[in-house]
Parts: structure tokens; sequence; C-alpha cells
């Protein structure tokens, strides 16, 4: 039977891919992963615990890098991190009480859906747990009692976008919306849209790279007037990079959200700017002000939410930023 | 895969699929053809989009439309047999991810010819698949349980994994490692047809649905996958090798993960680790679309390529009509819900032809 048969090929593989390894280019740099793996929680010599609760879906690259800055954080000042996540707003509200419950010293948070978490950050607030916000919730983290903000203001990021893009001759841009119902996915198209009244918006399975690739595709076939293509991720900046090649199509292309891949095409011209909203920053900042706050009382932002993004990265400073991409920390 | 249960051992004859072992008219023998109330939709569908979208009538929207049903279809038509044959595979869409991740990064790091890799990796998705067949067999647990388990494990090993090993959610950029343009040739090419691109994909997906269907029409297996899903145990009684088979078919819906997830890999040359999740319930519309039933014993491949050409159709039409794709999930549960009340219509027919 065949799995038997596949245990010999097991065997010759292995030893195919030991004796072929270091063959081939394009592999791992083999000089750099001793000191790769940038995470990990110190012994946490400060004493703090602060536990850091997202709403990440499991696997975005982009919820990766939070999570890479809020390590480092705690790393460097010596504080224990427990992190958690889940896409599921009611499900985050349950991680936050969950903190308050085995009494950290402070938490950190996503305040994407407000309502939904607005109790579960009252009772750590009623606890005399400090909470910060950071990534979504700009207008609401005060009313909830949270003491600071870092994030990117989606309104605001998408309307300089969609400035940007206006300024250069952007007059019917199409807005890629890769999760359905995202409040801040659509907060940046519509600031895109008060800028550009041409702009459409378009709904894509950001879980199928083929199925964004082929629905872009059809949609640039269907409105051959469309003149920019703003996507709202990384991954999906690539999947229309290939979808335009396919379709002929001359837009331009913009993307929010930066990656290797994305600064590559940024540097050779194909990608005009990315949006970053500097996601290891967030989550360094909401580690680091957590632990200012405990240690030494500061008030990061003297009251108002400090503003992480959007930081546009394009040719003028890609240079300076391509490496960084690199470390997994832009 | 599908050709090690066409082993060797007189079987007697298995029992027949219910299409053939009736003579009716000729009306009533097209209609209890599993693909004919798909075709019907189908039509329906395409003449729709044509009056509605005018971007549609191309050519090229056409050849769109094949590649995004290949990507679906082909993966639909180990599906589709699983499910004749009375199983389910919950895990066939993150197992597409898996099969690209466990390609790219064992080649990225060990700097390995990417043919390595991706030998490998097939091995990894058969394995899988096994193990999926073995534990519904040995358990008799359902196997909507057992691969939803699979389903879970694969899709945080692709998420542990990749992180251990890249230190992001991104499989590395695989495109300057030896191997990638032979493989791209196999799994991802795309050739010019006078003004239309036609992928690499849309030719497999044929060859596979004919393989297919030529071994539920021709091969003994075939009769095999019909009794194993009609009735068990007098398949087991008249001496089908029951458990070779449905383990086979576990063990191809697998290796037609890893065809696509190739396709993926070397189309996008890089992978997020959280993909492919929620793709298993559009292989399973195809089927059931195409004619499947959900209860097993009765399908066959044509009608779940024609399942999948209504998807990749109604997916894209939508678009092509500019029409707000938020609607395209209702879309797709409508049509879901009347391919089962044809479905449910002919098997009462069936059954009650077969009481008379």
């Amino acid at each position: 039977m065949t799995f038997i048969r596949g245990g010999r090929i097991v065997a010759i593989a292995a030893l195919v891919a030991l004796g072929a390894t270091a063959c081939s280019g394009g592999g791992r740099d083999k000089g750099e992963d001793s000191e790769q793996g940038g995470g990990g929680n110190a012994a946490g010599s400060s004493g703090y615990t602060i536990a850091f609760v997202t709403h990440e879906t499991p696997g975005d690259a982009f919820w990766d890098k939070v999570r890479a800055g809020a390590e480092q954080a705690a790393k460097d000042e010596g504080v224990t991190l427990k992190y958690s996540n889940d896409p599921d707003a009611s499900k985050q509200a349950v991680l936050i009480q969950n903190a308050v419950d085995s009494k950290v010293s402070g938490i950190a948070t996503t305040l994407v859906t407000p309502n939904a978490l607005a109790g579960a950050v009252k009772t750590a607030t009623d606890a005399k747990i400090p909470v910060v916000g950071l990534n979504a919730g700009i207008d609401q983290y005060k009313q909830l009692g949270a003491l600071m903000y870092f994030g990117s203001d989606e309104t605001l990021a998408g309307q300089s976008a969609g400035e940007r893009i206006a300024a250069g001759g952007a007059k019917h841009p199409l807005c890629v919306i890769h999760q359905q119902g995202s409040v801040s996915l659509e907060a940046r198209c519509a600031g895109l849209k008060s800028k550009v009244p041409g702009t459409e918006n378009i709904q894509v399975n950001g879980a199928d790279d083929a199925a964004v690739t082929s629905t872009i595709q059809a949609k640039l076939a269907q409105d051959k007037s469309i003149d920019y293509i703003m996507t709202l991720n990384s991954q999906v900046a690539q999947d229309t990079l290939k979808a335009q090649e396919q379709a002929g199509s001359s837009a331009k292309v913009a993307t929010f959200d930066l990656d290797t891949q994305v600064a590559q095409n940024v540097q050779d011209g194909k990608i005009e700017f990315s949006v970053d909203q500097q996601p290891y920053a967030q989550g360094y900042l909401a580690v680091s002000s957590l632990y200012l706050y405990l240690k030494n009382g500061n008030d990061i932002g003297g009251g108002r939410p400090v503003l992480t993004g959007p930081s546009f990265v394009d040719k003028s400073n890609i240079a300076k930023i391509l490496p960084f991409t690199k470390n997994n920390t832009r | 895969m599908s050709h090690d249960v066409q082993a060797a051992r007189p079987a007697p004859a298995a029992p027949e699929t219910p299409a053939a072992s009736r003579r009716p008219g000729l009306g009533n023998r097209l209609l209890l053809r599993p693909e004919v109330g798909a075709l019907v939709a189908a039509l329906v569908i395409f003449l729709f989009f044509l009056v509605a979208a005018p971007a549609f009538r191309s050519m090229e929207s056409f050849f769109t439309v094949l590649y995004q049903a290949s990507t679906i279809g082909i993966v639909a038509v180990g599906v589709g047999l699983l499910m004749i044959g009375g199983e389910f595979d919950l895990s066939a869409g993150v197992i597409t991810t898996s099969a690209g991740l466990v390609t790219s990064m064992f080649s990225w790091w060990f700097g390995v010819n990417l043919w390595v890799g991706a030998l490998l990796s097939l091995i990894f998705c058969l394995a899988v698949g096994f193990l999926n067949g073995w534990l519904v067999m040995r358990t008799g647990i359902p196997s909507f349980l057992i691969t939803l388990g699979t389903f879970f494990v694969l899709q945080g090993a692709n998420l542990g994994v990749t992180k251990l090993v890249t230190n992001s959610v991104t499989s590395p950029d695989i495109s300057q490692i030896a191997g990638f343009s032979s493989l791209g040739a196999v799994f991802s090419s795309n050739f010019g047809l006078g003004p239309v691109t036609v992928w690499i994909t849309v030719l497999w997906w044929l060859l596979f649905v004919a393989l297919a269907t030529w071994i539920l029409q021709r091969a003994r297996s075939g009769n095999w996958i019909y009794a194993v899903g009609g009735s068990p145990e007098s398949a087991r009684a008249v001496g089908v090798p029951v458990v070779r088979t449905k383990i086979g078919l576990f063990m191809a819906v697998s290796f037609l993960g890893w065809f696509v997830g190739m396709h993926t890999l070397f189309r996008f040359n890089t992978l997020q680790a959280g993909n492919g999740v929620g793709n298993e319930f559009l292989y399973i519309i195809a089927a059931v679309v195409g004619g499947t039933l959900l209860t097993g014993g009765f399908g066959n491949a044509a009608g779940v390529a024609i399942g999948a050409f209504i998807f990749g159709m109604t997916n894209l039409g939508i678009v092509y009509a500019g029409w707000d794709p938020n609607w395209f999930k209702a879309f797709l549960g409508v049509m879901l819900l009347l391919a089962v009340l044809v479905n449910l219509y002919v098997k009462r027919m069936a059954t009650a032809r077969r009481t008379a």
C-alpha cells in the first residue's frame, strides 16, 4: 500500500535533503538565525505582569508584528507578558476578564468593538488595573476608562491616502476590502472616498489568494476606468499585482501595511506607496507605556491618543526601511 | 490516490448504482442523472449573467471564471468522490495551505531544491489523508468529527510551525530557490490561446474530472466507491474492501489538496499561514450542487465539476455585473438550498420507483 512505499520515500527524501543541504540559493540566510526569535518573555525582573489582549485573527502578518513589538518591550523592561487573542468580540471580553481575575499589573487591549468590551474594561478599572488601548478604538478609549491609546486613526489614514492618490490624478479608485464587516477597513475606504468621490469598494475573500486575484481581475475587466487600486493589507497587494498583470490594466497600486515583498515592490516602483501604521510600534508602546505608568506614573500622550500612523513608505524613504521589514519589525 | 484501491482481488459484483438498475423512460432516466439538475442550473445562471453583465460576455472573462472554478474544482473532485463513498473531509481546505507551507519552509530552511520539498509535502499530505481514513475506519467515529479534529490540528500547526521557522506568519519568498521555474511550469503556468489566457490548472482540473469519471464508471474501484457509500455493511458482505476503499478516498482528497496547494504556492511565491480556512465548505457545496448526495452512494464527477463551475461563475459574475459582492454568500446559500431540494426530489423519485 501507498503508505508503506511512502515510508521508503520519506527515508530517501530525507537522505536527498541532507545531502543537498545548502546547494540552492534563495533559502534562509544561515548566518543570522542565532539572533532571531526576538520574542520570549524575560525573567520578569521588574515584577510586573502585563496582559496583552487583541482581536487578532490567527495567522495574520500584521498582528504578528504587533505581538513582536510587545514581546520586545517586555523583554527590554523585564515585564512578564501574557498574550492572548480572539477575533470574536465576546470571547475577547472574556480574555480581558481572565486577565482581571488573574490580577495582572496592567492590561493592553485593542478596543475594536467598544460596546462589547466596555463591561470587561470596566471590571479592570474597578479593580484598579490600568488599561491602555491600541490599534482600534481611538474615539472610545477614554470613555471606556483606558488611560492611553496607541494606534493609527483609520479615517485619517484613509483621508491622507486619498489626498495622495488624488494628487496623483486618481479619479476612480478601487478600495479592496479583504475581511467582511471590518469597521476599520470600511473606515479606511470611507476616508479614501471623502477625498476621491469616485472611489468604489470591492469585497474579496482574503483567505484565498487565487480568489482575490480572479475577483480583482474580473473587476478590472468589468470597469476599465479604474485608475488606482488601494489594497488594505500586504498579501492582497501581491495578489492585486498578479491580477493587474493578467488583466493588462495600467491602474496604479497602493496599499496599507508593509512586508518584505511590498517593500521590494515599492522599491521596484510596482507599488506607489504603502500606508504603514507601524504595528511593531503599537505593541511596543502599549507595553512600555504601562511599564512607565506603573513604575513612574507617566502619562504618554498627555491625555491624547498617540498616533503611530499613517506613516507613508515610498521611493523616497524605502532604502532606509527595507532592512527593517526583513526583521519583522516594520 | 484512487489507483491504490484497484489492487487485485476478485470481488463479486458490488451492488449496482441506483441509476443503472432501472430502465425507465428517457425523461426519467435524465432526471435521475445526478448532474442534470446542476447542468440546467449552470445554463440558467450562464444565460442570466450573459444578459446582466456585459463584461461577462468576453472569452477572457469565461477563462477567468474557468480558472476560479478550477482552483475549487480540483479538490472538489476528490471531495465529491469521498462523499459518494459516504464520508466528509473538513480538513480539505487547510491542507492546501499546509501543503504549500511544508514545501516552501522545508526548501527554504534547508536550502534544498523545491522538488524535494514538494515531494516531502506530497508524502505529508498523503499521510494526513491516510490518517483521516484510518482513524475513521478504526474508531467508527463519524468522519465529520475526525476531520474536524484534523482541520484544527493543521490550522494550528500551520501557524505555529510557520512562526517557529520563519519568525513571521508569512512563508518566505521561494522564487529564488532552485526548482521554482520547473515546478511553476507544472502547477501554475499559463499560455495564450488567441486573446485568452489559459491557466494550466484548468487542464489539470479537466484531467482529474475525466479520471474520476473513468474510475466511477469503468473501474471496479468505482463500483466499490458507490457500494461503500450506499451501504457499507452489504458492501462488506459481498467482499468489497471497505477499509481500503475509504482510506484511498481520503488520500485522494489530500492528494488533490496538495495539488492546489502547489498551485497557490508557485503562483504567489509566499503564503499566509492562516489561509485556506473556509474553502472546505466550498468543495462540499460544489459537490452537493453537482448532485452528490450527502448520505453517500450517489453522484458523479461531471456533476461536481459543474458545481465548481457554478461557484466560479456566480462568484465572478456578480463582480462582472458590477453588483455589490457583499451579497455573494447569500447567492451561494440560495443555490445550495435549491440544489439540496432538487437532490431530495430526485432521491424520492428514485426510491418511489424502486419500491413500485
